[in-house]
């Protein structure tokens, strides 16, 4: 049987992920996919972004003619306060992730485990310096760590694994997983599939991911919205 | 009278010897102290041990102390950040050697040096390649690493005002590591867009007090 679907892009991805942030939550994003995820918040939701850099309160992308130099996001990229915002120091900015008080944190990823093991800092290249930023720092200190990833290597070989093959950020962090294909809950049962993008089957889905998938009891189609179609 | 004041870069970083571990606040580009990298620069001190959180940018500041070979090390949590090849090159012809940290141990390691402690374990890195070598302990059931305090000889800061006393006030996210390492350096150096009266800084906005900064030099408002 011939499966047919369309890949998530890395927006919708993004997307997706947005609407699992409650109101009121303070969520950290990382840099990537993550990042998207700021501008598909639902409207009537009341979300804090935290950046590594000690901006509490990150807003969107500023508006041409209104860039300051002096306000980045993790990824250096020019950012804004939201009303309500503030900042703090390095020290600080880092107390807040190390000491459980962020609710979330959203993490791009190399690999994960099945057990929830997460690398995500070096490719163990030997000309591509490793850097790990603050991502051991949000592992195992947010009080959820949700990867956003696409679900295969370019070369379609699998990232979900039954033992991560590059060193580990943290092992037993990941809680959940948005892919390009699936929303895949780490749960102490094994790998729960909670969502497939139309035309995916849990049969085909299990070719391009290592450990064993159940399919979620009362699983759904994961759908992006029709303005956001690739 | 207490006055930090100097009146150039050169005299801002005079003194600074060979073999100094010196603290580089920033985060990527914003709230880098350039004119006294620069300063050092031409004031020649090498053999220098870089603690920042990047590794610097195109061939300038931190850039430029590592294409002079006056750095013999970095430590850093990403080295890889806007246009490192300064960095690259050095690492990949083995003429630097990388000490790579977790960002919030990195601040915190400074922050005990700065508190007198004799270090702290963390949770960060636990089960990792970077906990290699180090001490751990099992606290209330989680594995943690044992983490040194970092003390530089020099931190070279950026602030956007400052007092004859040393008072500093940041821009918005420029704020980043220049308070954490304004604490924990012997000598504590401050470039800012502007001194101000004593008195004319408002005590309530004031990140770093005085007492943590040993010169301050003004270099006007950066374009």
């Amino acid at each position: 049987m011939t499966v047919s679907y369309v890949r998530l892009t890395r927006d919708q991805m993004a997307w997706r992920a947005a609407q699992d942030l409650p109101d009121g939550c303070f969520v950290n994003l990382g840099i990537g996919i993550p990042t998207l995820a700021a501008s598909y918040v639902p409207a009537n939701r009341e979300v804090i972004f935290h950046s590594e850099n000690g901006v509490i309160g990150l807003g969107p992308k500023p508006k041409p003619g209104e860039e300051d130099p002096n306000i980045t996001d993790a990824g250096k990229n020019l950012a804004t306060l939201v009303t309500g915002g503030c900042y703090v120091h390095h020290a600080d900015a880092f107390l807040m992730i190390r000491g459980g008080h962020l609710d979330v944190s959203l993490l791009g990823a190399f690999e994960v485990s099945e057990t929830g093991d997460l690398a995500n800092w070096t490719t163990e290249d030997p000309g591509f310096p490793p850097g790990v930023g603050g991502a051991m720092d949000l592992a195992v200190g947010a009080r959820e760590i949700r990867v956003l990833m696409a679900h295969t290597h370019k070369s379609g070989s699998p990232r979900i694994l039954k033992r991560c093959s590059l060193p580990l950020t943290a092992p037993g962090v990941v809680k959940r997983i948005y892919t390009d294909l699936a929303v895949i809950d780490v749960t102490s049962n094994g790998l729960m599939v909670l969502e497939m993008i139309p035309g995916m089957t849990l049969a085909h889905l299990q070719t391009m991911t290592e450990p064993k998938l159940h399919l979620a009891e009362g699983w759904q189609s994961l759908a992006p919205p029709r303005a956001m179609a690739a | 009278m207490i006055d930090k004041r100097v009146r150039t870069v050169e005299d801002a970083v005079a003194g600074v010897q060979d073999g100094s571990t010196v603290l580089v606040a920033g985060f990527g580009i914003v709230g880098v102290a350039d004119h006294l990298l620069e300063a050092l620069h031409d004031q020649g001190a090498k053999n220098l041990t870089i603690v920042a959180n990047n590794s610097g940018n195109g061939d300038y500041g931190l850039a430029r102390l590592i294409n002079s070979g006056r750095v013999r090390k970095v430590i850093c949590s990403y080295p890889r950040s806007g246009d490192y090849s300064a960095f690259l090159n050095a690492y990949k012809a083995k003429s630097l050697e990388l000490e790579l940290v977790p960002q919030g141990t990195i601040s915190e390691r400074m922050r005990a040096a700065a508190a007198g402690l004799g270090g702290f374990f963390s949770p960060v890195s636990a089960h990792t390649k970077l906990a290699d070598g180090k001490e751990t302990r099992e606290i209330d059931g989680r594995l943690h690493v044992f983490e040194k305090p970092l003390r530089g000889d020099v931190a070279l800061l950026k602030a956007n005002k400052a007092d004859r006393w040393g008072n500093l006030t940041y821009l918005k996210s420029a704020r980043n590591f220049n308070p954490v390492m304004a604490m924990a350096a012997e000598l504590s150096i401050v470039e800012v867009d502007e001194i101000v009266e004593l008195g004319s800084l408002d005590p309530e906005a004031v990140a770093t007090p005085g007492v943590f900064i040993d010169r301050v030099v003004a270099v006007g408002v950066s374009a």
